[in-house]
């Protein structure tokens, strides 16, 4: 019984690894105050679970997922060569509010406000997903490869060049670094990976419904970029586990679940308030929040 | 040889000329330096020559190409390299990855950064470390840039700049509010550099060090070149006293 519980929260913590990670991929080390994540997220998960729902398998879906989301991606950095940084936020927000309203809207595709159900769990190499603890090790690698590709993106000399655009662009420019294009590639690969985490999301809930896309369910998520640290990577992890698990003892002490999902977002904020006080580079971060 | 020509540029901020009809040449090989008192429209002449902003009319012909239009980033790769007037570092990266950063554009690729094939090579190394001891600035390679004194901020810049491949070096006023020991310095460099044949256009207030430097001086006032020669020339010219005395 506790342990199903704890596998539960288990996938939900590494799903939330994976779009946390993404997330700081452009916002902390590229400097993208990108809003639109969860709507990456909801794409992936929307086109994964319809394909699902139409018979094709695990992996193409999951994949398809991330390109989708991906070309999303490239596509919301298409203006931000012309805007300036700080209208990207608004840019990315008014995304996000677009695909939700589509999901709501679009009913023939998505159902609309009933949403998907039935979505199957994943069948691989014969192996069936059905159960949790099978499908948290199959979430496990998924979250891990995630995590080392992007780490590996900004470890390399092309991850410097993205921190090079967030601590002064001008500045990357006159080096001859096409910016732009490096901005397009940081939204697009971040969107790949929310798109991915959708899909895990999908397979994992077997039931969607717009909420996904909710811009509110973002602040978790950019609470834990920021506690973690800007530009760390492992922060990030550590900081998603830790505000994965941090509301849950309130079960325990009795309280209904309803209240759960508010008390969640006010140690969220709670938390964001005491870190901006003492500690504004987040835990492991280098990065100073301005 | 002319290796850049201004002709008749012209920007203006709403009511302002910051830049009036604006021609003057660039010898290769040599350093010109643009003065005149402060908002006389030098810095602005820079940013147009980046392709920061965008002149109102007029050319700017480097290697008889019209650059006018191109993006910052184009401009940088056809030969300039410059340095800002205010501290433009990376802050939260080290000092060695603000060098590393100015060799070449290899770093914007991402398969080949994503799968391991773009190492800092021995060259790469070898020439962040000599440039480093130029400056006796060795023992900060690890730290990061934001937490350096100005002065050693301005070194830096101005070696990351000389790092990235240029055939035009421009220096938006290198020794500005820096000690007289670190001007000492850094004028030697830039007269290392020009024994070594760059070509360098320098922006400074200051006018001994410039009539010292400069091979060709161009004195800027309110947007418009009111006179243009050598140090020589320039020392005893009535227009530009009247133009420092007036300020
Ligand atoms: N981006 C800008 N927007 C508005 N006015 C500007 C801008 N840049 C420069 N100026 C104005 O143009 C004039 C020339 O400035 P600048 O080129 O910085 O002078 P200098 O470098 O010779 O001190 C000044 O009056 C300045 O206020
Ligand atoms: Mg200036």
């Amino acid at each position: 019984m506790f342990l199903a519980y704890l596998i539960s929260i288990l996938i939900l913590a590494a799903i939330g690894i994976i779009l946390a990670v993404s997330l700081q991929l452009t916002v902390g080390f590229t400097g993208l105050l990108n809003l639109g994540h969860l709507a990456f997220y909801a794409i992936g998960a929307y086109t994964s679970a319809l394909l699902a729902l139409a018979g094709y398998p695990f992996w193409f879906c999951i994949l398809t997922a991330g390109v989708l989301a991906m070309f999303f991606g490239f596509l919301i950095s298409l203006p931000i060569n012309k805007i300036k940084k700080d209208y990207l936020a608004l840019a990315t927000m008014g995304f996000s509010f677009v695909v939700y309203a589509v999901l709501l809207n679009w009913t023939d595709l998505t159902n609309g406000p009933l949403g998907l159900a039935g979505i199957p769990r994943p069948q691989l190499f014969g192996f069936d997903f059905s159960q949790n603890s099978n499908f948290l090790l199959l979430v496990a690698i998924i979250a891990l490869a995630s995590y080392l590709i992007i780490k590996l993106i900004t470890i390399s000399p092309f991850g410097r060049v993205l921190e090079s655009i967030r601590d002064n662009e001008l500045a990357a420019k006159i080096l001859g670094k096409n910016t732009f294009k490096m901005k397009m590639c940081a939204m697009g690969a971040s969107a790949f990976f929310a798109g991915v985490a959708g899909s895990l999301y999908a397979y994992y809930i077997t039931y969607l419904d717009p909420s996904s896309a909710d811009i509110m369910q973002l602040i978790p998520f950019l609470a834990i970029v920021i506690i973690g640290g800007l530009g760390s990577l492992e922060g990030t992890v550590v900081a998603a586990i830790v505000l994965t698990f941090l509301p849950e003892p309130l079960r325990f002490i009795g309280f209904p679940s309803s209240i759960i999902g508010a008390a969640r977002q006010v140690i969220y904020a709670l938390f964001l308030l005491l870190i901006l006080i003492f500690k504004p580079k987040g835990f492991y971060g280098k990065v100073k929040l301005e | 040889m002319i290796n850049l020509e201004i002709k008749k540029l012209n920007k203006h901020f709403g009511g302002v000329k910051a830049v009036d009809d604006c021609s003057f040449e660039i010898e290769k090989g040599s350093i010109t330096a643009l003065i005149g008192p402060n908002g006389a429209g030098k810095s602005t002449v820079f940013n147009l020559i980046s392709g920061i902003i965008e002149a109102d009319s007029g050319n700017i012909v480097f290697s008889d190409r019209d650059i006018v239009g191109l993006s910052p980033d184009k401009i940088s790769n056809l030969g300039f390299s410059r340095i800002f007037q205010a501290s433009s570092l990376f802050d939260n990266l080290t000092v060695e990855n603000n060098l590393f950063l100015a060799f070449d554009n290899e770093d914007t690729k991402f398969w080949k950064n994503l799968l391991g094939f773009n190492k800092a090579t021995k060259i790469k190394k070898e020439k962040v470390k000599e440039m480093l001891d130029l400056v006796d600035m060795e023992k900060f390679r690890k730290n990061p840039a934001g937490d350096l004194s100005f002065g050693q901020k301005r070194l830096i810049e101005l070696i990351r700049a000389i790092i990235n491949p240029h055939s035009i070096l421009m220096l938006d006023e290198p020794v500005a509010g820096v000690s007289p020991r670190l001007r000492e310095k850094i004028s030697k460099i830039l007269l290392k550099l020009k024994e070594e044949g760059e070509t360098i256009l320098l922006i400074e207030h200051d006018m001994d060090f410039t009539l010292n430097m400069a091979d060709k001086v161009i004195v800027m006032e309110k947007g418009i070149v009111i006179a243009e020669g050598s140090p020589e020339h320039i020392k005893n010219n009535r227009k530009v006293l009247e133009a420092y005395l007036g300020e």
